[in-house]
């Protein structure tokens, strides 16, 4: 019983990484803790006004501020706050060096996902030299091969474009998947204001800052299908600004890995053809990226895979069910037509004019895309 | 002389009843719509109490509209900007126009009584508080109704309120809030001085009544609390409306910045709302534990501890946006430490109920439900500062659980409780025990409801602030519960509104001192007459009703001090700080409509500005200096008809004071430790963008150079030191002198100002291109501003001398204008050596780093 209560998809109490362990345990303990505080302080509470019947001195009385005020409370908080303390070290520290390395960029609202290229050694990010040296925060941002930039020219949109050569990245967006038992090292920016990259199932939060770059350690420690949030109010849909983590076996991620870095596929059917060029000819391709196509906008998510999350529109679509999302073409054309319907404020603009058929296409086009 | 703890001779009834009679026609309340010209604090704390019970009544309707929109999944009762709208003015609501006011209101109604005083010393500024409080919080709750509320949460964050929303809901946010926290300083400067400087002769300050100790530690909190978000929101409002980028990375800024500003206020906040609250408790459980407090000291102490520990507490909000490990565990440990004062007071309640014996009623009743759910929070709590657990439960429904328990068992309950309690003490009537119960039970039982499944509702993954969530998620019964539970509990609050409305209107008088009290606000008479008490008694205990035999009946007989009100004035008595030695008889104004226009003026300059109409907020802001000068002009400082009054009990005391002992110069005082406060948190922005750049002031960006700054110096300089020359030739009545100096130190003033402003200006610092100009114009605008009002004060005092209304022995005026400018001497040399002397030494720094 206790088993199902805790469950879900976004549970802190169902953990599946090695922080959301500790956490959890750290949490139980300390409940049973507080319940037998409680209970005494209320009893105490109950027993002096129900039953007492004026029989202690003050003395006696005077005793309980030293004993329950004073010696018990120190004890009791020094204790937890070592124990609490000792776990800090553990989920703070930076994954080891050759870690996989995802950098996520919160957004009004959804995630742009970088993850290095495979088989490609040396880290792929951006540092801000600046922003750490006094302060001595973030000491473990790797270096960058190009050296130090000046904040300045990080720009809004520092994800480096998928077509220069000697590109080491690859994006995609509102999704992410892990090997199992591999610790991975998160690196957090954001696009425009604070949000908040959180996934209960695998450990705590850490705030995405604007001008800043924060960092996130998580070890996944079961397979699953977990569902992350952003847990910053982050403006009008900050509700709708979820994604997915899949959590898979080595091999699995391997092959699913090679296949994100991978350009898109060639479209096979008419109808995706159709898509495809529709895609670039009603103005998609302005902000958002086709890897191997000529579309290569930066405003929105990388949708060269598009077909192969299991969410749509950062959470939203998820065919009903939110523990084992998927998405069908129909979702995509739903979307298309009248993004604001299923996310108030969303800068994406409405497609609805276009005909039900070019909707179709489309859609069936960006389905494909697996 | 020698035993003035026993009363005086009984006078005649003749002559009691003329004594009577021309104290009632001094203290008479204004009738008819004069009514609302009143200024006593019995009249003003009412207002305060049921309109900040009324927006609490409001809030609580927001919180009801969002749990039925959270009811189920996927449900569109509220759009999400709507529900934004809304979480955002409930939040603001309950803190701004409800927690921190309703308990300043109580305070405005029962300190000067629990203290034996006809009235605070200020009782103009308390009515001109509570009419900007009443204007400021109509305007920011009204502008839901338009769709234009605030959206950015009561935390407001930037960039998002600072870039992202357009709209004038952040504006009204940050000006109509800094508004009312502008009221809420003034009434912590009327309660300090109230507490330090108007209790009865003999009440020492080891028997100060312990709601009065639990104020003193709030106001002052408030004092230092309020001023940091004032200048956060100052900058932030610079930003949204001249583009002066604080806040904004890309010229700079840095958000952190806000959060620290905020965080800085906002835990402390957390405490000035629980703190008074605790205070009611303290004065309820030895009434009916029938004995006085076990532990005074303790409790004293205790208090005093959680007002200092609560503002090193602040980075706990932040755990999770990415400081090194040594914060983290520092501001951990810190949060651990707080718990340990607030035990105490808990254990030294329970001790008194454990060593007396408690007759139960409904205040106790509340007391223990507010106990038995405040711990729970503070429980929570503590689970919460432990950096590793926040990072899972920051920002989820486990926290809207923990802070609900914290502040409706800590805060509203003890309310109603002393709602229960001190009834009879504002009305003269008694609300039902039997109905009582009963809402107590149904309020209890709502709560819990409502708010203990939200520890599990967080946990389970489902963060704060979000309009909706998809069903699946395993949260969504969890959140029927929460919604059924609210609306039992508000059926609770309905019932309670009516019973004291009928109570009000319908129910007899009760008798005097229903519950037996030992504190001397009970001494009130009923129905209860507007001077407050009828002579002002000599104390020696902390429970004068208990302690000294027949008190009530002596007070009555006006065998005490200021029995009679000879010359039609209102009195009271002013006291010693330490011993409440009588040292004047102090005369407090009656009423009058200029606090009210006062407040108009002001509150329209504040709203003007939020529709960014400067030219009408400036017009308006002028308006208010100028009803101000003529309110300070007609009612302050204003010479006796002769100096010393027989009090009483054969005391003479004076009617006229300056300097330090004089109410006015505490209340400057106490006013500038506050705004240097605020000027501090700004110096502290320009040092926190130090820190967050690897070159500050940035290398190749012009500064304000150092020659106008020395010039600003050397002007402000002469020009405060003149002011002080100017109080002791005022002494001397070399009034060549006098009226020279003010003059040479008036246009000194003025020079010093315009070559504050010349720095930045001639070097040609544009605030809208990087933090580093924006900072410094920050700092010299705050300062030219404050200087320009010190010119004023400097005019002031020539003209109050030229019309005969300050002279050498009369010189309240001046002695504070001295103080004034002692403050802002600090201010000027401060700033200047920040903008002007720093920047050479970062720059040497620098150099001796590169080799």
């Amino acid at each position: 019983m206790l088993v199902n209560g805790c469950s879900g998809p976004q549970s802190t109490l169902d953990p599946a990484g090695e922080s959301a362990q500790k956490i959890a345990q750290l949490f139980w303990t300390m409940t049973a803790g507080a319940a037998i505080v409680w209970t005494v302080v209320v009893g105490l509470a109950v027993y002096a006004i129900k039953f007492n019947r004026g029989t202690h001195d003050v003395h006696q009385a005077g005793r309980y501020i030293i004993g329950g005020g004073v010696v018990a409370p120190t004890v009791v908080l020094t204790g937890l706050l070592i124990w609490g303390l000792a776990l800090l070290p553990g989920l703070v520290a930076p994954a080891p060096a050759d870690s996989l390395k995802i950098r996520v960029r919160g957004a009004q609202w959804w995630w742009r996902v970088h993850y290095q290229m495979p088989d490609i050694g040396g880290n792929v990010f951006e540092v801000r030299v600046a922003d750490r040296q006094r302060s001595g925060r973030d000491s473990g941002i790797p270096e960058s091969a190009a050296g130090s930039k000046p904040r300045d020219d990080a720009g809004p949109v520092a994800a480096p474009s998928a077509a220069e050569p000697g590109t080491r990245f690859f994006g995609l967006a509102n999704e992410i998947r892990l090997p199992v038992n591999q610790p991975v090292q998160f690196y957090l920016e954001s696009e425009d204001v604070i949000h908040s990259f959180w996934i209960p199932a695998l450990g705590g939060k850490v705030d995405m800052i604007p001008g800043r770059q924060t960092r996130l350690t998580l070890v996944p420690t079961r397979t699953g299908v977990f569902r992350g949030a952003c847990a910053e109010y982050c403006g009008t849909a900050h509700t709708w600004m979820n994604f997915y983590v899949i959590v898979m076996e080595q091999d699995d991620f391997s092959r699913w890995y090679r296949a994100q870095a991978l350009p898109a596929s060639e479209p096979l059917t008419p109808e995706s053809t159709r898509g495809a060029e529709l895609f670039l000819s009603s103005g998609c391709s302005a902000c958002h990226t086709v890897r191997g196509t000529q579309a290569d906008g930066t405003l929105g998510p990388d949708l060269t895979h598009v077909g192969s999350r299991v969410s749509l529109a950062a959470g939203v679509f998820t065919g009903g069910n939110p523990g084992q999302p998927s998405v069908d073409a129909r979702d995509f054309s739903e979307w298309i037509a009248d993004p604001a319907r299923f996310k108030e404020s969303v800068h994406m603009p409405r497609f609805g004019m276009l005909p039900d058929e070019d909707l179709r296409s489309l859609s069936v086009y960006l389905q494909s895309l697996k | 002389m020698n035993d003035r703890e026993s009363p005086g001779e009984i006078p005649s009834q003749a002559q009691q009843e003329a004594q009577a009679a021309r104290l009632l026609a001094a203290w008479k309340t204004p009738t008819g719509w004069r009514y609302w010209s009143s200024v006593n604090n019995s009249e003003v704390g009412w207002w305060y109490t049921v309109v900040a019970f009324c927006f609490f009544l409001f809030g609580g309707v927001l919180a009801l509209i969002m749990r039925i929109q959270l009811a189920v999944p996927e449900n569109d009762f509220l759009t999400a900007e709507q529900y934004n709208q809304f979480f955002t003015m409930h939040g603001s609501i309950m803190m701004f126009l409800f927690a921190v006011p309703v308990l300043e209101a109580i305070s405005i109604m029962l300190l000067p009584e629990m203290m034996g005083a006809r009235d605070l010393p200020f009782p103009r500024l308390s009515a001109y508080g509570f009419w900007c409080f009443l204007i400021g919080g109509v305007f920011v709750c009204g502008s839901i109704f338009f769709g234009a509320s605030p959206q950015g949460g009561w935390f407001m964050y930037p960039p998002l309120t600072s870039s992202y929303q357009p709209g004038v809901g952040a504006d009204i946010w940050l000006l109509g809030l800094a508004f009312i926290e502008i009221a809420s300083i003034a009434a912590a400067v009327e309660l300090i001085v109230g507490v330090l400087k108007c209790r009865p002769p003999g009440m020492r300050i080891n028997l100060i009544p312990l709601y009065a100790w639990y104020i003193l530690v709030v106001a002052g909190m408030i004092l230092f609390a309020f001023p940091p978000l004032i200048a956060g929101d100052l900058l932030l409002e610079l930003e949204r409306a001249f583009d002066w980028p604080f806040f904004d990375p890309e010229r700079g800024g840095d958000p952190m910045l806000w959060q620290h500003l905020f965080w800085i206020f906002g835990h402390p906040e957390v405490y000035i709302v629980f703190l008074p609250s605790i205070a009611l408790i303290a004065m309820i459980v030895p009434t009916f534990a029938g004995r006085p407090i076990v532990g005074y000291s303790w409790v004293v102490l205790a208090a005093v501890g959680t007002g200092f520990l609560s503002f090193g507490l602040w980075v706990h909000h932040m755990f999770t946006t990415g400081l090194p490990g040594v914060s983290l565990g520092l501001f951990s440990a810190a949060s651990q430490a707080v718990a340990i004062p607030t035990g105490i007071q808990i254990f030294c309640f329970l001790a008194t109920l454990v060593a007396g014996k408690v007759t139960r009623s409904v205040p106790v009743l509340f007391v223990f439900g507010g106990l038995a759910s405040f711990i729970i929070g503070g429980l929570t709590g503590v689970m919460v500062a432990i950096a590793p657990f926040d990072f899972q439960a920051h920002d989820t429904f486990f926290v809207v659980g923990h802070l609900h328990y914290v502040l409706i068992g800590g805060t509203i309950f003890p309310v109603i409780a002393g709602i229960y309690y001190y009834f009879p003490f504002a009305t003269g009537r008694q609300m039902s025990e039997r109905l009582g119960r009963v809402i107590f039970w149904i309020v209890f039982a709502g709560f819990n409801v409502t708010f203990f499944p939200m520890h599990w509702t967080g946990l389970l993954g489902m963060v704060r602030r979000v309009y909706s969530y998809p069903p699946g998620l395993g949260f969504g019964w969890l959140n029927l519960v929460s919604s059924v539970g609210a609306f039992v509990l508000a059926g609770g609050i309905l019932i309670l509104v009516f019973d004291m409305v009928y109570t009000r209107l319908r129910r007899p008088h009760s008798g005097r001192n229903p519950w037996n009290a030992g504190t001397l606000e009970w001494s009130y008479e009923v129905p209860d007459k507007p001077w407050g008490i009828r002579s002002i008694p000599e104390i020696n205990g902390r429970y004068p009703i208990w302690d000294q035999p027949d008190l009530i009946r002596d007070i009555d007989q006006g065998r005490f001090y200021l029995a009679d009100a000879e010359e039609g004035l209102r009195e009271t008595m002013v006291t010693t700080t330490i011993d409440a030695t009588p040292v004047q008889c102090l005369r407090v104004p009656g009423p009058s409509f200029l606090p009210f226009w006062a407040a108009v003026f002001t509150g329209g300059a504040f709203i003007f500005a939020t529709f960014y109409l400067f030219a009408a907020a400036l017009l308006s802001g002028i308006g208010a200096t100028i009803v101000i000068l003529v309110w300070l002009w007609t009612g302050t400082a204003v010479i006796p008809e002769r100096p010393a009054r027989d009090v009483g009990l054969g005391r003479t005391l004076p009617t006229y004071n300056s300097g330090s002992q004089a109410v006015g110069w505490w209340a400057m005082l106490i006013t500038m430790l506050g705004d240097v406060t605020a000027f501090v948190s700004l110096v502290f922005g320009y040092f926190f963008y130090w820190t967050v750049h690897a070159d500050f002031p940035p290398a190749g960006m012009a500064g304000p150079g150092w020659v106008w700054p020395l010039v600003a110096v050397i002007l402000l300089s002469a020009a405060w030191w003149l002011t002080v020359q100017a109080r002791k030739w005022n002494r001397q009545n070399r009034t060549t002198a006098f009226y020279g100096g003010l003059a040479v130190a008036v246009l000194f003033s003025l020079g010093g100002g315009v070559a504050l402003l010349a720095g930045p200006w001639t070097c040609g610092m544009d605030p809208t291109r990087h933090v580093y100009p924006a900072i410094v114009w920050a700092l010299v605008g705050w300062t030219a501003v404050h200087v320009g009002v010190g010119a004023l004060m400097q005019l002031y005092c020539a003209a109050r001398r030229l019309f005969g209304k300050m002279t050498d022995r009369y010189d309240a005026d001046i002695m504070n204008v001295g103080l004034y400018w002692h403050f802002l001497g600090l201010t000027f040399l401060l700033t200047s050596a920040v903008v002007a002397v720093f920047p050479l030494l970062a720059k040497r720094g620098q150099e001796g780093l590169t080799p």
